[in-house]
């Protein structure tokens, strides 16, 4: 396979995003965690552009890094003595989870392996915004009011819960 | 090629330029990259000195309003004011506080200014004349906003100052709920113009209703562009609604353990982001750079457009200079009470309207005036509330109600 | 063309996110460092401030946000089908028109509940 400008981008793009996620799970302090998790999400955004899947890319930026991204940094800050509290890094579940942790990335790497990945020889659609937003309403018609429905019911959820009484 | 086409139409500059690198035997994708960085710079120095020229202008015109002179020292008309300010703010001493969260202080400036200059890629100042058209350009816009109420909450958390806290949520209160009046009065537009990219956005409406009416946004749906432009005056941070930087109360919100040119990117977030503001609004609601003779003198399309920015961020300053802060339940209950509700109505009427009949000048009429009909029953509905809720708050008062009788 | 957006962004981020910290430095360079004791107390110029600014806060605000993240994952499913709205039946038009009132039936709830008014 040719190294290209393309491959050095991607190798760039991913390498960050490995290093925020770590950075996530290393950090003590929560809100640094946060921080890392917002650039994590900015480089899926950027992997998912560089699929030329520019809608999606948007839509992790909007959804992730503008709204969920904010509601963690809450969830945080709701929770006295999480802010400053230098969290252990350690407890009695770290070696069962590592064991587990290893035996997930072995599954996940053989079955990545093993697949034949079919490689679609058609160019992309220059603009498949109309196509998607048809699509919404005639094939995936049911997916799109399910997610509506689903929507509307944590609404109700989240005020139930987060209401003080 | 020569130097009055390029006068004519300076969206050819692109092109040639590129070509002028290929016919040197360079290869496809480092001209590419030498053209984008060329057109980074060329963004990043448009944001940069219009910001020296907005806050001269939003000054002096606010003083003008208020009766006051305004800088009037440095400088014809004090023009320089700006620059000496920059000199004076990069040779600040930049304190940082001690308690402050080193790493946080100093990226949330960063995330500012990264967001204006995001945005600005997708401003058409002339057909075709934009950093980049992209086919989801309003979601990109809207998604970018999002990364400024990040950068204030950052701001705000890591000064490790209460009122510096205090105005980071406010900017998620304020921020995040006029995001949706704002996303949703764009979905009306997109639905009428049936394309979200900003060029085609503002190419869209170079269609003539009837032959001769503009087919201007604002006039299809004049509802759905007062939401947008009251969104837009929360969105910016300005008054009535600057309430995460209210000197009185919270001192200066989440910027204000921030000194030197730390400030200063705030500052200059808090005016591109003014102009950026008009400018989506002139593109999505104005026509953006259409205007008469455009088809044959393109570059004409960057005055229309510039005079029409120049215009709506001039009534964005009148607004600022003129109107009282509001309150924080007044305003969380104009946001979702009475814009979010209003404005689903409006992305109801234009899908309903835009289908009525086959012709569309006459489902632009059917629209408009079903849009001034919304907006009479809105601003009667809310007078009918707050009357209201002053009688119930006068009878809440046994002295006053006694005295009366 | 979507990668030749990409890259004019990325480029764009990228010089973004590096400028003001090129300003800050060249600021370092010229401005003066003589921090202090008072200078650098929160707050410095006004009343000394009482504990510390990092404790527990309002549920309401956690709320709003809640609530924004729905109505906005509900704008970016929206804006696709606005935008393919012209070309599509009326059948299109009544599954949007479902979606909207679904979401509106949210809002109805939550305005009954009480919990769009600030407390």
């Amino acid at each position: 396979m040719e190294f290209t400008f393309l491959h050095v981008i991607f190798l760039a793009v991913a390498g960050f995003t490995l290093l925020c996620g770590l950075g996530v799970v290393v950090s003590r302090n929560l809100f640094h965690s946060a921080i890392w998790l917002i650039g994590a999400f900015a480089g899926v955004a950027a992997i998912y552009w560089l699929l030329e899947a520019e809608y999606l890319a948007i839509a992790q930026i909007m959804i992730y890094i503008g709204a969920i991204a904010t509601l963690i940094v809450f969830a945080i800050m709701l929770s006295r003595g999480m802010m400053i509290g230098r969290a252990k890094m350690n407890n009695f579940q770290a070696g069962i989870s590592a064991v587990v942790g290893i035996l997930l990335f072995a599954l996940l790497a053989f079955i990545l392996l093993q697949v034949e990945w079919p490689v679609v020889q058609q160019a992309v659609v220059a603009d498949p915004i109309p196509m998607m937003g048809q699509a919404f309403v005639t094939t995936y018609v049911i997916p799109f009011q399910v997610i509506a429905v689903l929507l509307s019911v944590a609404l109700v959820g989240a005020i139930m819960i987060a209401r003080e009484r | 090629m020569n130097i009055f086409e390029f006068i004519r139409d300076p969206s050819q500059i692109g092109p040639w330029f590129h070509q002028l690198l290929l016919s040197a035997g360079m290869q496809e994708w480092v001209a590419n990259l030498i053209g984008d960085v060329i057109g980074v710079l060329l963004i990043v120095g448009a944001v940069l000195t219009s910001a020296i020229f907005l806050i001269w202008l939003e000054r002096k015109i606010a003083a003008r309003l208020q009766d006051r002179v305004g800088p009037n020292r440095a400088g014809p008309y004090g023009l320089l004011q700006t620059l000496a300010d920059i000199v004076k703010l990069l040779t600040k001493e930049d304190v940082t506080p001690d308690g402050a969260d080193r790493v946080s202080f100093n990226l949330a400036p960063a995330l500012m200014v990264m967001q204006i200059i995001m945005v600005a890629a997708i401003i058409p100042i002339s057909a075709g004349l934009i950093g980049a058209n992209l086919s989801v350009g309003l979601l990109y816009f809207i998604a970018m906003s999002g990364i400024a109420s990040i950068g204030a909450l950052m701001a705000g958390w890591a000064s490790n100052n209460k009122y510096a806290l205090l105005g980071g949520f406010r900017v998620v209160a304020q921020l995040l709920s006029y995001e949706i009046p704002l996303a949703f009065s764009l979905l009306a537009a997109v639905i009428w113009t049936g394309t979200m990219a900003t060029n085609n956005l503002a190419m869209q409406q170079g269609e003539l209703l009837f032959g001769f009416i503009p087919g201007w946004n604002i006039l299809v749906m004049p509802f759905a562009a007062l939401i947008f432009f009251i969104a837009t005056l929360a969105e910016g941070e300005r008054a009535p609604f600057d309430l995460l930087e209210a000197e009185s109360e919270i001192v200066a919100g989440p910027n204000i353990e921030y000194s030197g040119l730390k400030f200063a990117w705030f500052y200059l977030q808090f005016f591109v982001n003014s102009l950026l503001l008009a400018c989506i609004f002139t593109t999505v609601f104005l026509g953006g750079w259409q205007g008469p003779f455009v088809d044959q003198f393109p570059l004409l399309g960057i005055v229309y457009f510039f005079v029409k920015s120049l215009l709506v961020l001039l009534a964005l300053m009148w607004v600022r200079a003129t109107y009282p802060r509001l309150r924080i339940d007044q305003m969380m209950t104009f946001c979702w009470k009475v814009l979010v509700p209003v404005t689903l109505v409006v992305v109801l009427i234009v899908a309903i309207g835009a289908r009525i009949t086959p012709d569309r000048s006459i489902n632009a009429v059917i629209i408009s005036g079903a849009n001034i009909v919304a907006l009479l029953v809105t601003l009667g509905i809310i007078g009918r509330s707050l009357r209201r809720d002053v009688q119930r708050r006068k009878a809440a008062l046994p002295g006053r109600s006694t005295a009366q009788v | 063309m979507a990668l030749a957006n990409f890259q004019f962004i990325l480029i764009l981020a990228l010089v973004g996110i590096a400028l003001p910290f090129i300003g800050v430095g060249v600021a370092w360079l010229l401005r003066p460092k003589k921090p202090n004791k008072l200078k650098t107390s929160t707050y410095e110029c006004g009343v000394e401030t009482y504990g510390d600014a990092w404790s527990q806060f309002k549920a309401q605000y956690y709320l709003f946000a809640l609530i924004f993240v729905i109505f906005d994952i509900e704008a970016v499913f929206l804006f696709p089908w606005a935008v393919a709205y012209g070309g599509l039946g009326f059948y299109a038009l009544l599954q949007a028109l479902i979606f909207i009132f679904l979401l509106f039936d949210g809002l109805v709830y939550a305005w009954k509940t009480d919990a769009l008014s600030w407390q």
